[in-house]
């Protein structure tokens, strides 16, 4: 098994939250680290935390208001005792998770822009965005909100100028490298490319989020009918 | 059994400890912004410490009940004439009126039973950004029926020591009100202080900051002189209840109950766990000023007001006649 990264330290979010951080910038292996790592604190079911988040850089760890120690010194020792015994597999964090996506005009805001400033046709984005294997980097930003990594460096393209004050439930938008999905209606910059009928979010669900980090994405194209079609059942 | 909304005032939703456990999908713990008081107004009905109650917000609501109901409202100071601070027995077919807040921006009234209420995600607290939870995941309206979980009020009225009438000869010492402004909160250095300049920090220490009107339950916005940061873009991380970070604008923001809960803005400073119901308690326009303090510091003041709520929270249960915890 290749070596695991060191963290560059374990900093406070408070006196009640600790973020063991692994890289300032975004890198998929550091970024799988912390997920093994998150799954590996979960796993020890330490009665002292109540949270526990794997972010794009590093894990973070929230503390229940009880706990009367030092978070820094308990983060530091349950990061340090879970590397020692081993990580799981980046295979075992995550699950499959297949995302019926239609890209019709309709749906698909910023197709055409997006397609004239990367002077590559609709066609070609939609075949290339479907074409691709992701993974989900993180949830954050809003319930059941994932930033999905692995998308073809062809379709890097920056955030929209002016961002959107209403984005619709379930948009799937790209931008630099990465692919998010709006899990409601809310205001957002990134280029809509197509919708999900799935809902990403119901806390009715037993499992309320469609994503958690580390789950492995792919898209899969849907005509308007098949996406309708699948709303209704959701 | 149930309590009877007449007038919803200007955000009354219900709120308990919040939602924990779910942060690594996106969902913030929400939950009271004054978790004290919320203990508070709990203890004094006989509840346990995180059950719901309703969070009022800086303009009260009108409520009819429609059974002899054992109530208490703390928190903020609101006008109406009702007693604060203490249980109340409020009659069958009795109003209650609460005006607008002169002295803290939240309240929360809690009922001896609590109210029947289906939790989701293990709280029956309102999300307002995803629209779920309390009553219909929104803040209450006119005509909105409250179901009293428990019948257990004129038992537990019965039960308490010093009584007079429909209430009580003592109260509970406010834990969280402003006593003057500019409030002074705790803060310790954010992940990215050090990326700010040395200007930028002492003004984030020296200003006095003023609550701005679009402050909600998600975070509030701080007025004050834009503090200005050189570097670039930060990789978006993990933010908490009490982050202060700092948009492109560079009016800070410090993040509340409902926060998101990843950022990608620069956070300069973490208020200290102990003085967020403090903070809670700021309405729109309200003052505070921010001192560094250290990890420890930080740490010592959150052990000295949990002793302080274990203090209040023992005493109320002795006049149940229960020995306390």
């Amino acid at each position: 098994m290749a070596k695991l990264p060191k963290p560059l330290g374990v900093v406070p979010l408070g006196d009640l939250a600790a973020y063991v951080e692994f890289s300032r910038t975004l890198d998929l292996e550091v970024n799988s680290v912390a997920q093994r790592l998150a799954a590996a604190i979960v796993a020890r079911g330490d009665p002292r935390i109540r949270d526990v988040v794997p972010a794009l850089g590093g894990v973070a760890m929230h503390f229940d208001p009880a706990y009367d120690g030092d978070v820094l010194l308990a983060a530091a020792e349950l990061v340090e005792q879970c590397m020692k015994k081993g990580l799981p597999d980046a295979d075992d964090v995550g699950r499959d998770v297949e995302v019926p996506i239609c890209y019709d005009a309709e749906f698909a805001l910023d197709l055409a822009d997006v397609s004239q400033r990367l002077k590559i046709s609709p066609e070609e984005i939609v075949k290339r965005h479907a074409e691709a294997e992701y993974r989900v980097l993180m949830v954050g930003f809003a319930p059941g909100h994932p930033y999905i990594g692995g998308l073809d460096p062809k379709l890097s393209v920056p955030r929209r100028d002016t961002p959107r004050v209403v984005v619709p439930a379930g948009s799937v938008a790209i931008a630099n490298r990465q692919t998010v999905l709006y899990p409601y209606s809310m205001p957002g910059g990134w280029n809509v490319i197509g919708r999900t009928p799935l809902t990403a979010f119901d806390p009715m669900r037993p499992r309320p989020s469609l994503f958690a980090a580390g789950d492995r994405v792919r898209f899969r194209p849907v005509s308007k009918r098949d996406f309708l079609s699948l709303r209704e059942r959701q | 059994m149930s309590v009877r909304v007449l007038r919803p005032g200007l955000l009354t939703t219900v709120q308990d400890q919040g939602r924990h456990g779910h942060q690594h999908l996106g969902l913030s713990p929400g939950g009271a912004m004054d978790t004290i008081a919320l203990a508070l107004a709990n203890a004094l009905v006989g509840n346990p410490p995180g059950m719901a109650a309703l969070e009022i917000t800086v303009i009260g609501p009108e409520l009819l009940f429609e059974e002899d109901t054992l109530v208490a409202l703390c928190g903020a100071e609101f006008l109406g004439g009702f007693p604060h601070n203490r249980p109340v027995l409020a009659r069958a077919g009795s109003k209650l009126s609460v005006g607008r807040a002169v002295r803290g921006a939240r309240a929360y009234l809690a009922v001896a039973g609590g109210f029947w209420l289906e939790a989701m995600l293990g709280s029956c607290s309102t999300y307002l950004p995803g629209a779920f939870g309390g009553l219909d995941g929104r803040a209450l309206r006119h005509g909105d029926v409250l179901p009293l979980a428990e019948n257990c009020s004129k038992e537990r009225f019965a039960a308490l020591k010093r009584r007079n009438g429909s209430t009580v000869r003592w109260s509970a010492p406010p834990l969280t009100l402003p006593d003057r402004e500019p409030i002074v909160v705790h803060a310790v250095e954010g992940q990215h202080f050090a990326s700010f300049d040395a200007a930028a920090q002492r003004t984030f220490f020296d200003t006095v900051w003023r609550v701005a009107p679009e402050s909600n339950r998600m975070g509030f916005r701080l007025a004050g002189p834009a503090l200005v940061r050189a570097d670039g873009e930060i990789l978006s991380g993990p933010t908490c209840l009490g982050s202060v970070q700092v948009p492109p604008n560079g009016a800070p923001i410090a993040l509340m109950a409902d926060h998101q809960t990843t950022g990608g803005y620069p956070r300069i400073a973490e208020i200290a766990a102990a003085d967020v119901p403090r903070v809670a308690q700021l309405a729109p326009g309200a003052t505070l000023h921010f001192a560094l303090c250290s990890l420890e510091t930080a740490r010592e003041l959150r052990l000295d007001s949990k002793a302080r709520l274990d203090a209040s929270l023992r005493s109320i249960a002795w006049e149940y006649g229960m020995s306390g915890k």
